[in-house]
């Protein structure tokens, strides 16, 4: 049944800022601090105050749109949008309705070896509201508390085109956003933070019909796997009412963590009229192209190009390349260890391998990790010169991460230097096949897998410090005497 | 000597030369209000305490510099460093600013001393100051008719000696209206040459803020404090300030003067004409060219201004919403209710029209007939500026269509006709005595290029010293 039908998908992402200052006026940003201590008169909305566009914010704008294959606005303008709501002090949200700063542009993702294009509608610049507080439960709280500390952060609201066709395109397509934006260091991206959130635009046809079915929006997509989720819920539910023969309801929905469902929130027709008109505070946005020239020139290497160069430089395979460029702070790491130990598969296992799983087990991100990248290949070195096995190689790097002590220091407070030398290693060999004599006949009737009871024997019996190598010569010699 | 019927500069004068100090000018000043007040009406609140201390303490000091030591009043919608903020609005009840206009900041730094807020209609929306929810003001020159507005609390407490001077704000001609109305100067400078920075917004693209003086060298003394760039107000200009008493001066020839024949038609009494056809001849006296013109789109200047302000209106009102200051309903059970009924009860009749009017021009069915099409004559009007503006100087036509009128005979739509035109265009536009109708002052308006302050200034002075009519005072004392 879904084979007839082709889902018809396009995300409207919000990403929030990390400037230094708020849009319209001087305050600081804050996550998590004292509710009400980053404000003034114009994040507050008191009378009188006029809004001051932050620089910075369409330098980021500008960015964004450049790393998003989009053309800069040579012109653009601020609008704003009417509402009432606690937490929007001027109960109006300058935003960017007719003229956004960027438009036109596309990213590209990889799906099953082929790479599609998706394309950007456009990206605009806008303010955040406040947050309301309630004692317990929304619905019997007495009251809200508002905290206008978010109030006034800036936002890029991102606008892809209808180009997406399933429920893992368009998470492939946020991984990439989220990717690209980390690479341009704009916003920490945390979508459980809520400093990128995602709106779905879903509706179905059957394959080959040029007209779109009716679409539905979703919200409150506060993860990729909510997006997923959702998307495929939303796509089941569309289609299953086609084929009753019913009618879809254009509306907005939202998704619902708990009981894994979408819920109607309001319908077309109880859409709001905003009342967009051009914010008389602020006057038109004249982008200079010399200064996108300039900020075009500070572009980081984007995930795409890093993508690129770890295939061609590294040799290391597409799906290596694609967890390294996830994060730009995940990238820096291994340059930086690869550049100090010209190792990049062995460094790329490591990273994506112990690193990361130390990493998500104590839900931490990689720039606050102790263990840097000087210190990761400085143990990499010594399990090449033989000092330490790669057994105990993970004992150290897991007190390096716990500690953040050296690998030297470690092995050589906690006695892990391996033992290589022969003649200590051939008394416990010797011990071992004296200890177990069933097993050395089986051996030498043909059982190959009793070799590897025995290695372990001698490795339990040197606390594992014993060179393995080695352990395996010295038994094979011993067990072919006749 | 009456120290309050001293103009700015001869009080500055005299108190840089410790002729009289400054505590003598307030006290001179606090009996003048003890005395007229009740008749006038032109107060909302009175700082006279935070006065005197100011008074004394730059007495102690003696530092008079500009207009330092110098009693003015404020416009109720300009906000004051703690000091009541009402916007004559039961809306911003208690509302006390943790902040100082910038203009306000300005005169503070330089020492002026504020002895209180000014009466206005509601947050602006009016035209007689009787919109206000405290109380009327009434006209100096006769207490039975109006004062104009939305600044009546600013010219009449100017006109009746109550203040050397006042702070007083223009959107459709607030401050030109009242101050032709109560006989005394006031200015709007071009759009963005003070900054809006603690102005509380009605139509946030033509709020601008300006003197209210006894006569035009008191106006080029405050605009030279107040004027200037502001890094809080994004259309603030950077243009350099000239000192603007370098413009007074009585020799006008050479300059071209323009008079609008449609400020001229037949909606204009037949006594204001005269009077302004008067002071035309008086400048034809003073070396300048007068010629005819025309403003052609100027006759579309109210509905594009009702449609424009309305709508920004709308959205700046939207703020008033009973949650972080001002009146808050308490009785309501939730927090719409709560916002609904705070501004239900905490605006008056003439906000809420405006609101409603806005609210509509906005929506988004209407949006391309009324507010588009607004913006687009809007240009019009101001390339009709323009063009006149390459072959004059300046345009000299009359503030209002009448004299003030007595309370009740309103008409709306004739008080700010000919004001608006300045308003919607953003150039700088002042209104002087400039005649006397039945005992009654004239308004004469004069309409500039952008920043083009100081020749407006050299044609006020010119014609103010060949005239006497800044001289003339009402008699309240009976």
């Amino acid at each position: 049944m879904t084979e007839k039908y082709e889902a018809v998908i396009g995300l409207e992402v919000h990403v929030e800022l990390k400037t230094n200052t708020k849009a319209f006026c001087g305050c600081g940003l804050s996550f998590g601090a004292l509710p009400n201590s980053h404000v003034c008169p114009g994040c507050l909305g008191m009378p009188g105050a006029i809004p001051v566009l932050n620089r910075e914010l369409v330098e980021f704008a500008i960015k964004t749109g450049l790393a998003l294959n989009c053309k800069i606005a040579e012109f653009c303008r601020f609008d704003r949008k009417n509402y009432f709501y606690p937490d929007l002090p001027a109960n109006y949200q300058i935003s960017q309705l007719d003229l956004p700063i960027a438009s036109a542009g596309y990213l590209e993702i990889e799906s099953e070896g082929v790479k599609k294009k998706i394309g950007i509608n456009r990206v605009h610049m806008e303010e955040d509201a406040g947050k309301l507080v309630h004692q317990g439960s929304i619905m019997t709280t007495p009251y809200s508390l508002v905290d206008l500390n978010r109030a006034g952060t800036p936002l890029l609201e991102i606008v892809s085109e209808p180009d997406i066709r399933s429920p893992r395109e368009a998470s492939m397509y946020m991984e990439k956003l989220r990717s690209i934006l980390l690479f341009l260091r704009v916003s920490d991206c945390k979508m459980e933070e809520g400093s990128l959130r995602c709106d779905a635009n879903v509706s179905v046809r059957p394959r080959g019909q040029e007209r779109l079915g009716t679409r539905t929006e979703i919200k409150n997509l506060n993860s990729f796997r909510s997006l997923e989720r959702a998307l495929e819920y939303e796509i089941k539910r569309h289609i299953e009412l086609l084929e009753e023969g019913g009618e879809l309801v254009q509306e907005t929905r939202t998704w619902d963590e708990d009981r894994q469902v979408t819920l109607s929130m309001r319908s077309k027709e109880e859409a709001q009229d905003y009342r967009y008109f051009p914010d008389p505070n602020l006057p038109p946005v004249i982008i200079d192209p010399e200064w996108v020239e300039r900020v075009r020139k500070t572009l980081p290497e984007l995930p795409d190009q890093a993508r690129e160069r770890l295939m061609s430089e590294y040799n290391l395979s597409s799906y290596d390349a694609n967890l390294l460029t996830m994060s730009k702070d995940v990238l820096d790491f291994f340059d930086a260890c690869v550049a100090e130990y010209n190792e990049p598969k062995l460094i790329a296992n490591w990273v994506m391998g112990e690193l990361t799983r130390l990493l998500n087990q104590n839900n931490m991100e990689i720039k606050d990790c102790r263990v840097t990248p000087s210190s990761l290949a400085a143990m990499l070195k010594l399990m090449e010169q033989g000092t330490i096995s790669g057994k105990i190689a993970k004992v150290v790097f897991e007190e390096m991460f716990n500690t953040g002590d050296a690998p030297e220091k470690i092995v050589k407070d906690r006695g892990l230097v391996q033992i290589s030398d022969e003649s200590a290693i051939k008394a416990i060999v010797d011990e071992v096949i004296a200890a177990n004599p069933k097993v050395v006949e089986d051996f030498k009737a043909g059982k190959e897998k009793a070799l590897g009871f025995l290695v372990g024997q001698v490795m339990k019996a040197s606390k594992g410090k014993a060179n393995p190598e080695i352990v395996n010569r010295l038994l094979r010699e011993e067990l072919s005497r006749p | 000597m009456n120290l309050y019927h001293l103009t700015v500069h001869k009080a500055a004068e005299m108190l840089n030369r410790r002729e009289i100090k400054a505590q003598e000018v307030l006290e001179a000043v606090s009996r003048r209000i003890d005395l007229v007040e009740n008749k006038i009406k032109a107060f909302i609140t009175l700082t006279l305490d935070q006065a005197e201390k100011k008074a004394k303490e730059l007495d102690d000091r003696h530092e008079f510099t500009g207009l330092g030591g110098i009693p003015y009043g404020v416009q109720d919608n300009l906000c004051t460093l703690g000091v009541t903020t009402t916007c004559a609005s039961k809306m911003l009840e208690g509302f006390i600013p943790p902040y100082d206009a910038t203009a306000v900041g300005r005169l503070k730094a330089a020492g002026a001393v504020m002895v209180g807020k000014l009466n206005m209609d509601e947050f602006g929306m009016g035209h007689f100051t009787e919109t206000s929810c405290f109380h009327p003001t009434n006209n100096p020159w006769d207490l039975t008719r109006v004062a104009g507005g939305s600044s009546g609390g600013a010219a009449a407490a100017v006109a009746a000696g109550e203040v050397y001077y006042a702070l007083a704000s223009d959107t459709g001609g607030s401050l030109r209206q009242s101050a032709a109305y109560c006989g005394v100067v006031g200015m709007r400078p071009t759009y963005g040459r003070v900054s809006r920075y603690g102005l509380v917004a009605v139509a946030s693209s033509m709020d601008q803020v300006g003197p209210v003086t006894r006569n035009v060298t008191d106006c080029a003394l405050v605009l030279n404090l107040i004027c200037g760039y502001d890094g809080l107000d994004s259309n603030s200009l950077e243009a350099e300030v000239p000192d603007y008493r370098g413009y007074l001066e009585t020799n006008l020839k050479g300059m071209r003067i323009g008079f609008p024949r449609e400020y001229f038609e037949n909606y204009v009494d037949e006594s204001v004409r005269d009077a302004v056809k008067k002071a035309l001849l008086k400048y034809e006296e003073l070396g300048a060219v007068v010629e005819e013109t025309g403003l052609p789109h100027s006759k579309y200047a109210l509905p594009v201004f009702r449609l424009l302000a309305s709508a920004e209106a709308s959205s700046n009102m939207a703020r008033f919403d009973g949650v972080r200051y001002g009146y808050r309903d308490e009785e309501a059970q939730d927090i719409a209710e709560m916002m609904s009924n705070s501004r239900g009860r905490g605006f008056g009749p003439e906000v809420k029209r405006n609101i409603l009017l806005g609210t509509y021009v906005l929506s988004k069915e209407q949006y391309d007939t009324y507010y588009l099409r607004a913006m687009k004559v809007r240009r019009l009007i101001k390339e009709d500026f323009d063009r006149a503006f390459e072959k004059y100087d300046l345009l000299v036509a009359p503030t209002t269509a009448t004299v003030a009128f007595p309370r009740g005979e309103r008409n709306e739509d004739l008080s700010d006709l000919l004001t608006i035109p300045a308003s919607l265009a953003g150039i700088p536009a002042m209104s002087i005595p400039g005649g006397m109708v039945d005992g009654l002052p004239v308004g004469l308006q004069l309409m500039g290029p952008r920043l083009a302050e100081g020749t407006l200034l050299k044609a006020a002075y010119a014609f103010e010293q060949a005239a006497d009519y800044h001289l003339r005072t009402p008699v309240l004392e009976v």
